[in-house]
């Protein structure tokens, strides 16, 4: 396949999404509807119980709805990546799985695009809930906004990758909900999305090394550092590991010859 | 299977599924173009063979429309369509009629027969629906994943038709 050939399939995957966006775009209002309750609601309560004291990237004390900002940003990305999952669910139950399958491209290719098309949609939302913010009187560094691009879009296919591999262990729409419970919430609550790391160890080291164990933290410190304009390696380097297990994981759970998927179908209710 | 082999199968190859595999909230023209990016063919290809395709199976006026809002038939055409637009070599229909009133199941019929006849495309119809063998046809029995028969339709039915002859070798085979 040409290179030429290949540039059209994946402007044809994200042509689809986007269209697909736009006629559920009720689903675009309610990912901003979460992060914004959380902001208005959530972080001006916490405002003046919360304190952060100066730790990087911050060069000076903030408000709880600054700190809470980079968390927000990246709870767009995590619910946005596992609606990834649901629509690969849907895609499966409604037959476009196997159209998309029917191409002659390889089959990681198809998956990558489909992540990336996924993750485009989803910084677009970032960036509406950014704009938001800002509205609101939360104005970050200026440069921040671009310089955050890059970890946006790494986190966002970290995230998608692992809805994509958890897509292939779903067997049916209704069963989503677990992954409501079992994966977003935990993995949200258990992070320094809402909380600095150093006051999640005062009321429980226990806790805090779970959120050390959460891929999720360093997406979101990794935004965090970047919305300030400073490259956080150690999260970098987490985030990049997870991308590339979650993906080739993925790509190996939807090869028919190797893939899990084939066992799902296979025990699937008829 | 190697990649590229596998691929180029994939790019001689169209296929009907026999549950519908199409996206509801698209239009017609819309699911046309997804398939043609899905193939790589180039813009003014594929809006080219697009056009023809609605044309060949007058659903010229349904192009814009969504595919929920189509009948089964209408939508089973779009399938068949899009399964032509890389231009494939061997077509797969598995049991493309199913579920389709008497009327609808003709015009596919004629249609998938009209593409045999005029461009030479091989097709591969998976089917329970004897009376849509033609005499003509060559037919391989298939039972329990394995072939039983396999021949001109005519010599297979021979005096005792097509239905009897499919029961008969099915049964004994069991």
């Amino acid at each position: 396949m040409s290179l030429g050939a290949m540039l059209r399939c994946f402007y044809g995957i994200l042509w689809r999404e986007l269209l697909r966006f736009l006629h559920q775009y009720t689903r675009f209002v309610a990912a901003l509807v979460r992060p914004l309750i959380w902001l208005f609601v959530f972080a001006a309560g916490f405002r003046s119980v919360l304190g952060v004291s100066i730790v990087p990237p911050y060069q000076t004390y903030i408000l709880y709805d600054e700190y809470v900002i980079p968390g927000l940003v990246a709870m767009i990305l995590l619910f946005n990546g596992m609606q990834g999952s649901l629509s690969m669910v849907y895609d499966r139950e409604l037959g476009s799985m196997r159209v998309l399958l029917t191409s002659p491209m390889p089959r990681w290719f198809l998956l990558i695009c489909k992540l990336l098309s996924s993750t485009l949609l989803s910084l677009a939302q970032v960036y509406v809930f950014l704009l938001i913010a800002w509205l609101y009187g939360i104005k970050l560094p200026p440069m921040g906004y671009l310089q955050v691009l890059p970890a946006l879009l790494i986190s966002g296919m970290m995230l998608g990758g692992l809805g994509l591999l958890l897509s292939s262990m779903i067997k049916q729409l209704e069963n989503f909900a677990g992954v409501m419970n079992f994966i977003i919430f935990p993995m949200f609550f258990t992070s320094s999305a809402l909380y600095p790391l150093w006051k999640v160890e005062e009321a429980s080291p226990i806790l805090r090394d779970i959120c050390g164990f959460n891929p999720f933290t360093y997406a979101v410190e990794l935004v965090r550092f970047a919305l300030y304009g400073q490259f956080e390696s150690m999260s970098a380097l987490v985030v990049t590991a997870c991308t590339i297990v979650f993906v080739a994981g993925a790509i190996i759970a939807y090869d028919p010859s190797k893939g899990i998927i084939t066992r799902v179908r296979a025990g699937a209710p008829a | 299977m190697a990649a590229k082999e596998s691929s180029a199968a994939l790019s001689s190859m169209g296929v009907v599924f026999q549950q519908r595999a199409i996206d509801p909230d698209l239009t017609a023209r819309q699911n046309l173009s997804y398939h043609a990016a899905l193939h790589g063919l180039p813009g003014r290809v594929a809006r080219a063979r697009i056009a023809a395709e609605l044309e060949r199976t007058s659903l010229v006026k349904e192009a814009d429309r969504k595919i929920r809002t189509l009948s089964g038939g209408e939508s089973r055409r779009i399938e068949i369509a899009r399964a032509l637009l890389h231009n494939p070599k061997l077509l797969l229909c598995d049991e493309a009629t199913v579920g389709l009133d008497v009327r609808s199941r003709a015009n596919i019929m004629s249609d998938v027969r009209g593409l045999v006849r005029d461009r030479g495309v091989a097709v591969l119809w998976a089917t329970h629906l004897i009376d849509e063998v033609e005499p003509d046809d060559f037919v391989i029995i298939l039972h329990r994943g394995k072939v039983q028969r396999q021949g001109r339709a005519a010599e297979i039915a021979g005096t005792e038709g097509l239905n009897d002859a499919f029961r008969r070798v099915t049964e004994a085979a069991a």
